[in-house]
This record gives structure tokens, C-alpha cells and sequence, in this order.
């Protein structure tokens, strides 16, 4: 039965890939790495054998340039989706991601636009330091004119990524390396998820978990511990940062009186924040406790798994942050983080990526 | 000396030089509220270039975009109403005179950032090898574009795919108010372009039938099938890197420099021989003055008249539907 059809979060990346590219002969896709034998995580193996190497190509190391590139082809009519093996990369090209393919449309008032998809990578743990495992997806957020998805799961990386595909705008699309081994429901057909929803994953009448990315993971691990101890927590994810969906998260808090905004992020300046400040601009009167927010500290990664211990952020996080403002100090605060190492996505992975 | 040819260029010279001498002439009114890069002195460029180009070939340009605009046939109302932030400006009133577009002629745009839209020249250029088109793609810049990593990287993947783009590089030696000596070390931006497998011509912008002939040759090659050219034109700009004046008291550059230039003026060099060939006479040359005088005449009463864009207007084009 169709339900039974599970699909790795890479495996549904490469197959939206497969299914627009032979849908519309516009779509060419270029990266670092792309036609590779490990063909960026295995997001676009095969393409190149299927569709060739002018719509599936490798690129020089010239990030700023090729965005250009990719922005020159989408004014003229194509649909290029360019990748970055980590989104540090792309702060290469940022020039022209802000000042071109941001404004483009809207400094010519309508006359042409630029259909583009740039796919970023957040590395973390095994090492991955300072300049291989940056969450800025709130700066991408922050510039008017750009569209910012952050899918979690397999069926919303693949609906996700056909949207953005077929948008007729710039659209970054961060993928959070830790999810791509992530399994979950992923139908054959062509399908789209909508830009600019968010999804309410859990039910729930206690607490309003918003989350981004990775953080929806660990966001469900602490709703499914509280809901063992009688608390339901209703979690959404936010998927879409650009244009916010924030709709349905006033809508859950004004049903929940608590927001507790957790993001991949830094804590100043970032995504988080943003929720809580779109929370109480417009449901202040239905808040119960002050809204709080989980995030990375205001420092860069390190590399030693001794220091990333004391870094990350996780369900053991929001699960103490939840008895707080529920002020549950009956409930025992202890719980078991997972039996795995916390610098490595899950049991299988080998290192070095 | 060829007749057609030479009218058909100095029509374009004069129109462009016109345009920009209203422009200086307008701008004390303070209602031409934005910056402008006028590009008297500098003509030859975009009109040899140009007049080589067909409908489809696209062009990108940068601040100094008037002329570039202008030489591929742009509208001039729409450019005049831009100007004057009116909604019925070829931008809506959203780019003033540093975004210039006019999709009709190919004019796909114009940004102020240095050595911006040079990458998006390589992509349209690649759209059209793999759309297997003829056509070309012209990016105009000026010297100090040719020190941005983009320009190099752009030239790399052009050569890498041998694309059918023309960079044409506008050397008026100075960015805003610092010389290409400061900037630069004593090379040839040719050689950089070489360097990177490219063809390269250089012209004299004080002679526009020469530009046009070298601009001819390296697009011929290109339309061939041959890859990516590169072009420098030596040229001059006469005012202010922005704005309408003289900046002679700067003191940046000398008085004697810009009499040099002045001297050889592509647009009086060509006045001259055109006249004393008997190519045409003083009446006739005239009689153009006068019509491109009444041509910008009407785009300035269009501006001018023109609706100012509503408040709606701000909201909209954020995104494409």
C-alpha cells in the first residue's frame, strides 16, 4: 500500500530533483560536487547518467560568480537549482544572492524575475568547526525579496523542494545534514508542499513547541516524554521562514497561553527570537508565561566532541525548559539522553562527512 | 569613408550626448531625485558596440547605464519618465537611473553594483548555448570592474564553456575619484583576460568608426562560434563621476587631462570629418540637432506630466506570482 512507501530525506531530495528535471526541460541543477561518485550526500547521484551534463554539471569553485551565472539563466526563462555542500560556502556568493537575485524583481518592477533554487547544507558534530556548521538561515530571512524553507521531514523535503522549484523566485532551501538519513512517508507522485505553511506535527493543549529543522526532532522526542508524564505539547513546524507562516503558530499559543521557540540558530538576532516577537506583537493578551526560546549560544562551533557537548541543544533541553514554565518542579527532571554520541547524527554514521 | 555608417553613428553619438547634456541641464530643478553617471565623452562605446547587435542579443550594464540603454533602443520617455520617479518609468519609479531596463529591445538591466551583472551576462550567455540560440550577450563595465573577483570568475566559466558573451570594459581611468594607477599594477587588463583563454581587442573610444569595426570583428568571431571576447575601450568621462558637473576643483585630476580628451572628442572628430568629406552639411546636421532636441523634448514633458506611482505600488513585486 502506498502508506508503506518510506524514503530516506536524501533519497526524496533527489527524486523531486528526478521528477521536475523530466517534467520541465528548464530545470538544470550545478554544484560543487554534483555529478560526483558520492553526488552531494546522495541527493543527485544518477542525474547526470539520466539527463546529461549540460543540465547536470559540476562547477568551477567560484561561488559568487556562479550564482550570477544561475541568476543570468533564470532571467532568461530557466529554472537552475544551484547547491552548496555546507551553506558557509554560500557566503561566497552573498553579494549577488542580496543585491541581484533578492531585488531583481522587484527593482524592475515585476518586468522579469528569477526562478532559483540555491540548496545549503548545515553541517554538525564529527568535527565540523566554525566554518562547516553555520544555522544563519535567519539572515537569509532577513533579506527582503528572498524565500527560506528549512524542510524536516522526508515528505516535506520532497514537496518542499518541488515548490521551490517551480516558485518563480529566489528560494533557499536549507537542508540540515543531520536529516538526510531521517526515514519517513514519501508518495511516488509528483507533490507539492506548500511555501509559506507551517504544519502542526502534534496536538496538543499545554505548550506550543515552533521549531525549525533539526529542532522539530528534538522537539518531538520532548513531546513524546512529556506526554508520558500528562503534558501535551503541540508541535509545529515552521518549515517555511520566508514568508512566515506565523498564522498558525499565534493561532496554537492563543489556544496554548505558552510559546517555547526553538531553533537550530543563534540566540541574538535569530530566527527564535523573531517567533517570540511575532507572538507578542499579536497574542500578548493570551500569554500565560513569558515566551522562551532554545538556540545555539552566540558562539561559533568548535571542533572537539569535549566542547560540543556543552553546545548543542536537545530534547533534554526542552524538556527542562518546558517544566519551567509549566513550573512543574514536582516533575523529576531527570531523563536519559540517547545512548548514542551526541557529534554524530545516529548509530550507522561513519565519519568523515 | 563609409556615409551610412557614419550618419547612422553620429545620429546615435549626438542622441546620447543630447540626452545626457538635458539631463545636466534639468538637474539643478532638483526633480530628477537620483544619482545619474552621465557618460559625455564616453559614447563611443555603447553606440560602436551596439550598432553591431541584433534585437535578441541582450545587454547588461552597470551605473553608468544611460548610454548603454539608449545605444541598444531603449524608450526614452520611459527613461525620462525613470528619472523623475514616475509609475510610468521603465522601473515604476522603483530604479531611477541606475536600473534601466527595456525587455522590447533586450536591454535586460542595469545595476550599480561594481562588476555586478557580469556574471549575468555569462548566464544569459549560457542560456543561449544550451538552448543552442545565436545570439550574444554584451556585459558593459568600467575599469574598476576588473578588479572584483567576480569579473575573473566570470571570464573563467565563460572560456570554461566558450560561451558567446562580450565583455566590454570601458577604461575612463578613474573609479569615482582614484586612478587606475592606484588601483592597478602597470598591466593590461588584456592580459588578464588573455590569461584566462579569451580573445582581446582593444579600441580608441575617441573614434567611434573604429570601435564599431573592432566591436564587429570580436562579435563576428563570437557569432561564430568561436567563445567569449574581451573588449577594452580607452575612454574619457568629461563631468563628475555622479552628477551633472564639472569636478575640476576636486583636484583629482588635472585641467590639462580633461582638454586633451576634450580635444578629441569622438562626437566633434566625427562632426568634422563628416563635414569636410562632404558626408553631410552644417544645415543638415542641424536639422538632426534640432530633431532629437524635440524627441527629448517630449520625453521630458512625458516624465515631467507623468503620475507619480501610488502607495500599492510599494508593496508589490516583493515576489513573482
Amino acid at each position: 500500500m502506498e502508506q508503506q512507501r518510506i524514503l530516506k530525506y536524501f533519497e526524496a531530495i533527489r527524486e523531486a530533483t528526478d521528477q521536475m528535471m523530466g517534467l520541465d526541460t528548464s530545470v538544470v541543477i550545478m554544484g560543487e560536487g554534483v555529478p560526483d561518485p558520492k553526488g552531494i550526500f546522495g541527493t543527485t547521484l544518477g542525474l547526470q547518467k539520466k539527463y546529461g551534463t549540460q543540465r547536470v554539471m559540476d562547477m568551477p569553485v567560484s561561488e559568487n560568480g556562479l550564482t550570477g551565472v544561475c541568476i543570468g539563466l533564470a532571467l532568461m526563462g530557466m529554472r537552475p537549482i544551484l547547491t552548496h555542500q555546507r551553506l558557509d560556502f554560500s557566503l561566497l556568493s552573498f553579494d549577488q544572492l542580496v543585491n541581484n537575485a533578492a531585488k531583481w524583481h522587484y527593482m524592475f518592477a515585476g518586468q522579469s524575475s528569477v526562478p532559483l533554487v540555491i540548496r545549503m547544507i548545515i553541517g554538525k558534530g564529527w568535527g565540523q568547526g566554525s566554518q562547516h556548521s553555520q544555522n544563519l538561515q535567519a539572515l537569509f530571512a532577513h533579506i527582503p525579496g528572498l524565500k527560506v524553507v528549512m524542510p524536516t521531514t522526508a515528505y516535506d523535503a520532497k514537496g518542499l523542494l518541488i515548490s521551490s522549484i517551480k516558485d518563480n523566485n529566489p528560494v533557499i532551501f536549507i537542508e540540515h545534514r543531520w536529516l538526510h538519513n531521517l526515514q519517513g512517508y514519501v508518495p511516488e507522485n509528483i507533490y507539492t508542499v506548500p511555501i509559506g505553511k507551517a504544519h502542526i506535527l502534534r496536538e496538543g493543549n499545554d505548550i506550543t513547541l515552533a521549531a525549525t529543522s533539526l529542532m522539530v526532532v528534538e522537539a518531538i522526542k520532548a513531546a513524546d516524554w512529556l506526554a508520558k508524564k500528562g503534558i501535551v505539547a503541540e508541535v509545529i513546524d515552521i518549515r517555511t521562514l520566508k514568508p512566515l507562516d506565523d498564522e498558525t503558530i499565534i493561532t496554537s499559543v492563543k489556544k496554548t497561553g505558552r510559546l517555547l521557540a526553538l531553533d537550530t540558530g543563534y540566540y541574538t538576532g535569530g530566527f527564535a527570537g523573531e517567533i517570540i516577537a511575532r507572538v507578542s506583537e499579536k497574542a500578548h493578551s493570551f500569554l500565560k508565561s513569558a515566551p522562551q526560546r532554545l538556540t545555539l549560544p552566540d558562539i561559533p562551533e568548535p571542533t572537539t566532541r569535549a566542547l560540543t557537548k556543552h553546545y548543542y541543544t536537545d530534547y533534554v533541553n526542552i524538556i527542562q525548559k518546558v517544566l519551567f514554565m509549566l513550573r512543574r518542579s514536582d516533575i523529576e527532571l531527570f531523563t536519559q539522553h540517547d545512548s548514542i554520541p551526541h557529534d554524530v547524527p545516529d548509530k550507522e554514521f561513519k565519519g568523515p562527512f | 569613408m563609409n556615409t551610412e555608417l557614419s550618419i547612422r553613428l553620429f545620429k546615435n553619438l549626438l542622441y546620447i550626448r543630447l540626452v545626457e547634456e538635458r539631463i545636466r541641464i534639468l538637474y539643478p530643478e532638483q526633480e530628477l531625485r537620483c544619482p545619474v553617471h552621465l557618460c559625455i565623452g564616453q559614447e563611443s562605446a555603447p553606440v560602436g558596440v551596439c550598432a553591431n547587435l541584433l534585437q535578441d542579443d541582450v545587454v547588461f550594464s552597470s551605473h553608468r547605464a544611460h548610454g548603454h540603454y539608449l545605444a541598444k533602443g531603449g524608450d526614452l520617455k520611459k527613461f525620462f519618465a525613470e528619472l523623475y520617479g514616475k509609475s510610468t518609468g521603465c522601473c515604476r519609479g522603483k530604479g531611477g537611473s541606475q536600473h534601466l531596463i527595456d525587455t522590447s529591445c533586450s536591454f535586460v538591466g542595469s545595476t550599480p553594483i561594481v562588476a555586478g551583472t557580469i556574471p549575468l551576462a555569462v548566464g544569459a550567455a549560457f542560456s543561449f548555448f544550451l538552448n543552442q540560440k545565436k545570439n550574444i550577450a554584451v556585459a558593459f563595465f568600467g575599469d574598476a570592474a576588473t578588479e572584483e573577483g567576480v569579473f575573473h570568475e566570470s571570464l573563467n566559466f565563460a572560456k570554461l564553456k566558450n560561451l558567446p558573451v562580450l565583455f566590454v570594459c570601458e577604461n575612463n581611468l578613474y573609479a569615482v575619484y582614484t586612478s587606475l594607477k592606484e588601483r592597478q599594477p602597470p598591466r593590461k587588463r588584456t592580459d588578464i583576460a588573455h590569461a584566462h583563454g579569451l580573445e582581446c581587442y582593444e579600441a580608441d573610444g575617441t573614434d567611434v568608426i573604429s570601435v564599431y569595426h573592432v566591436a564587429k570583428q570580436a562579435l563576428e568571431n563570437i557569432r561564430n562560434g568561436n567563445g567569449p571576447a574581451f573588449l577594452e575601450i580607452a575612454t574619457y568621462r568629461y563631468f563628475e563621476h555622479c552628477g551633472p558637473d564639472c569636478d575640476l576643483h576636486l583636484g583629482y585630476r588635472s585641467e590639462q587631462e580633461l582638454t586633451l580628451w576634450k580635444q578629441k572628442d569622438p562626437l566633434e572628430i566625427l562632426k568634422h570629418s563628416m563635414l569636410s568629406q562632404g558626408i553631410t552639411t552644417q544645415e543638415t546636421m542641424n536639422k538632426m540637432y534640432a530633431e532629437i532636441a524635440v524627441q527629448i523634448d517630449e520625453a521630458v514633458a512625458f516624465g515631467k506630466s507623468s503620475a507619480f506611482p501610488d502607495k500599492p505600488e510599494l508593496s508589490q513585486h516583493i515576489y513573482a506570482d
